[in-house]
């Protein structure tokens, strides 16, 4: 009896830890779909975003529905702080740009000097 | 009424979990769809929003407050200052080709039907236990944890044996705070003003 409740939780928490791995697949392709089809730059950063926090939402499920500790959550926690360096860097780039070219269409951005 | 109430209550965690899991998936894909680049980051807001409260009911508390500090708080910011800096007529709406439309749903539509046909086919029973959700109860506030990872003391209570002498994240945790002092220095030099350039144009 003992068995069969530990299984019927087992298949519980299957079905939740699917649940949300299946919510970070929908994000991580809007970001891949959103970083195809914007042709505005700043358009392009909210793609990256989009997929690095659907990694961010993967590393916090396999902390939470595995045994290996909070391992999952410190990698998290990169994932959140690098992102914002990266957003930063990628912000002051698309500045540089518009100021030269007067434009953030990454389609006109085909050439390294002005 | 009062096994009503008592169901209700049982009930609320997957019932924020199916509100959570809504508004992210949704305001995801309308960050896709809008053609209007401050719609999109406003769809973006909420969609990590959303991804906080999953963290909350994740069981990562210090994670979900950090998300909201950083990535809500500041990350986002930046990003509408960087629409309000370049939005200039054209460029609030531009528009994407149908041609191009139809290439990324159709590659969007492949991707996600791969990550799911594997998300679905795997075993997940043999990497999930029953202890794990017991753990992350009885250490309810996580920032002792972090905290003790990110300064080296390997942590107490974890189910897998780790390496005594193992420092744990104190290389990483110090290589990035190197690394955004240099992101910050970085983009102070890129952005500054450059009044000769403009001169020039």
């Amino acid at each position: 009896m003992g068995f069969v409740i530990a299984t019927v939780q087992n298949q519980t928490m299957n079905i939740e830890l699917t649940s949300v791995l299946l919510i970070g697949a929908v994000m991580f392709v809007c970001g891949v779909v959103c970083m195809a089809t914007k042709r505005n730059a700043v358009g392009i950063l909210i793609g990256a975003e989009l997929v690095l926090n659907a990694s961010n939402l993967n590393f916090v499920a396999f902390a939470y529905y595995t045994p290996f500790g909070i391992d999952g959550q410190a990698f998290a926690l990169f994932g959140i702080v690098l992102p914002a360096a990266e957003a930063a860097i990628a912000l002051a780039i698309i500045l540089n740009f518009y100021n030269n070219h007067m434009t953030v269409d990454v389609d006109r951005a085909d050439e390294l000097k002005q | 009424m009062q096994r009503l109430v008592d169901s209700l209550i049982g009930s609320w965690p997957q019932m924020l979990f199916a509100i959570m899991a809504l508004t992210t998936v949704g305001c995801s894909i309308a960050v896709v769809v809008t053609q209007n680049i401050v719609r999109a980051a406003v769809w973006l807001l909420f969609t990590l929003t959303g991804t906080a409260g999953l963290f909350f009911l994740l069981g990562a508390d210090f994670v979900g407050a950090t998300q909201l500090l950083i990535y809500v708080g500041g990350t986002l910011i930046l990003v509408i200052f960087g629409v309000m800096l370049t939005a200039r007529g054209p460029f609030v709406q531009m528009k994407t080709q149908s041609g191009e439309w139809t290439m990324a749903a159709v590659v969007g539509l492949v991707l996600f039907g791969l990550l799911s046909y594997s998300i679905l086919s795997t075993g997940w029973v043999k990497v999930v236990q029953k202890q794990s959700i017991e753990i992350s109860e009885e250490n309810s506030p996580t920032t002792t944890q972090l905290g003790m990872q990110f300064l080296g003391v390997p942590p107490q209570g974890s189910l897998v044996k780790r390496d005594p002498a193992g420092i744990g994240y104190l290389l990483p945790f110090e290589i990035v705070s190197v690394h955004l002092l240099v992101v910050m220095i970085g983009a102070a030099y890129l952005a500054r003003a450059k009044r000769r350039k403009r001169a020039e144009v």
